[in-house]
């Protein structure tokens, strides 16, 4: 191939990574599905404390490791950037992935179901604790109550200017809607922290 | 495509096994055991990007008898396009520890680099943020 190597450089490349985290069943999979190409991520972890005591492993106590399966989704922004999804368990014995995923991550959506709201706790928490960029997305099953976006956000005692944005997690269009909030977010936080630098170290 | 699963093998290949009967390989045994990269240098993020070196065919060549088919497959990924790390893993459908564990082999051997890491609490510039979120608007 006579392509020029300049293009395929890892230097000029960027890689940016989203995480969507929520509980069982809340669509964090149709959502990375609806916005990319998905494809199934396994990882061998070393199980934690909590999870060795959730995951039944009696009668193999070998057994030290175990399976987590991660939904993973590219974004092709442009040749040289790309946004990947990474959709993970919201329970916090999963949080031996958070770790990882969110070290040098742009930020997180949180996906959320209004019946099951409790599910988020975890992760909001996780995300506040660390700093870590992270909007609230409430996926709107058909079935269940509408609530307002105030509502939610009083009801998981987010911290003030956390966006909470109501999406269907099947419609593409919904799901862009979610990202995009995310990088707007995330690109604010981002100032504002620099601002505060600048504010706080003397220049010299 | 129909198949038929009374008795006689499918043709293709010797996939008499499924995915449901788990990896038939276990991990171990395509890192010869080992669970951490030889190389400590380099950090393999999960968006790391691993691209060929410039002269990786000749070396590949000159270590073929270290590599395995797991290494090989990795190299005719990176071929194709500079990959992620969570992209080899997907694409050879290896955990993401063994995948790993086999870059560092190969780093350690020349055949691929790493992209820097992004050190943690550092986002991209503004214009960065800019073309992504148009880039979303126009998917």
């Amino acid at each position: 191939m006579d392509s020029a190597p300049s293009d395929r450089r890892v230097d000029d490349a960027l890689a940016l990574k989203i995480l969507i985290v929520g509980g069982f069943g809340v669509g964090k999979t149709t959502l990375v599905g609806s916005v990319s190409e998905i494809r199934p991520l396994r990882t061998e972890e070393q199980l934690s404390e909590v999870g060795t005591s959730v995951d039944d492993t009696g009668g193999v106590d070998e057994k030290a490791t175990t399976t987590v399966a991660m939904d993973f989704g590219r974004i092709t922004i442009r040749a040289g950037l790309a946004v990947y999804l990474f959709g993970t368990p919201g329970q916090d014995r999963f949080w031996f992935l958070w770790d990882e995923l969110a070290t040098g991550a742009l930020g997180a959506v949180v996906l959320a179901d209004t019946r099951r709201l409790q599910d988020c706790f975890p992760a909001v928490d996780y995300f506040e604790h660390r700093s870590i960029p992270f909007i609230v997305a409430v996926n709107c099953f058909p079935q269940s109550r509408s609530y307002g976006a105030h509502e939610v956000a009083r009801a998981l005692d987010l911290d003030q200017g956390t966006p909470v944005v109501l999406c269907d997690a099947r419609d593409r269009d919904s799901g862009k809607e979610v990202l995009i909030r995310l990088v707007e977010y995330a690109g604010r936080v981002h100032t504002a922290r620099l601002l505060d630098t600048v504010g706080t170290e003397p220049v010299g | 495509m129909t198949e038929d699963m009374s008795g006689t093998p499918p043709h293709h290949g010797s996939h008499w096994y499924d995915a449901e009967a788990g990896p038939l390989v276990r991990p171990y045994a395509m890192t010869g055991g080992r669970t951490r990269p030889v190389t400590t240098t380099v950090r393999f993020d999960l968006i790391a990007l691993i691209d060929l070196q410039d002269d990786a065919p000749e070396a590949v060549g000159k270590e073929v008898e270290t590599l395995g088919p797991e290494h090989r497959a990795l190299v005719d990924l990176c071929r194709i396009e500079t990959q992620s790390v969570a992209e080899l893993a997907a694409e050879t459908d290896l955990p993401v520890g063994v995948v790993r564990v086999l870059l560092g082999d190969l780093v350690e051997l020349g055949c691929v680099r790493v992209s820097r890491p992004v050190p943690p609490a550092q986002l991209p510039d503004e214009k960065i943020l800019r073309e992504v979120i148009d880039g979303l608007r126009a998917l």
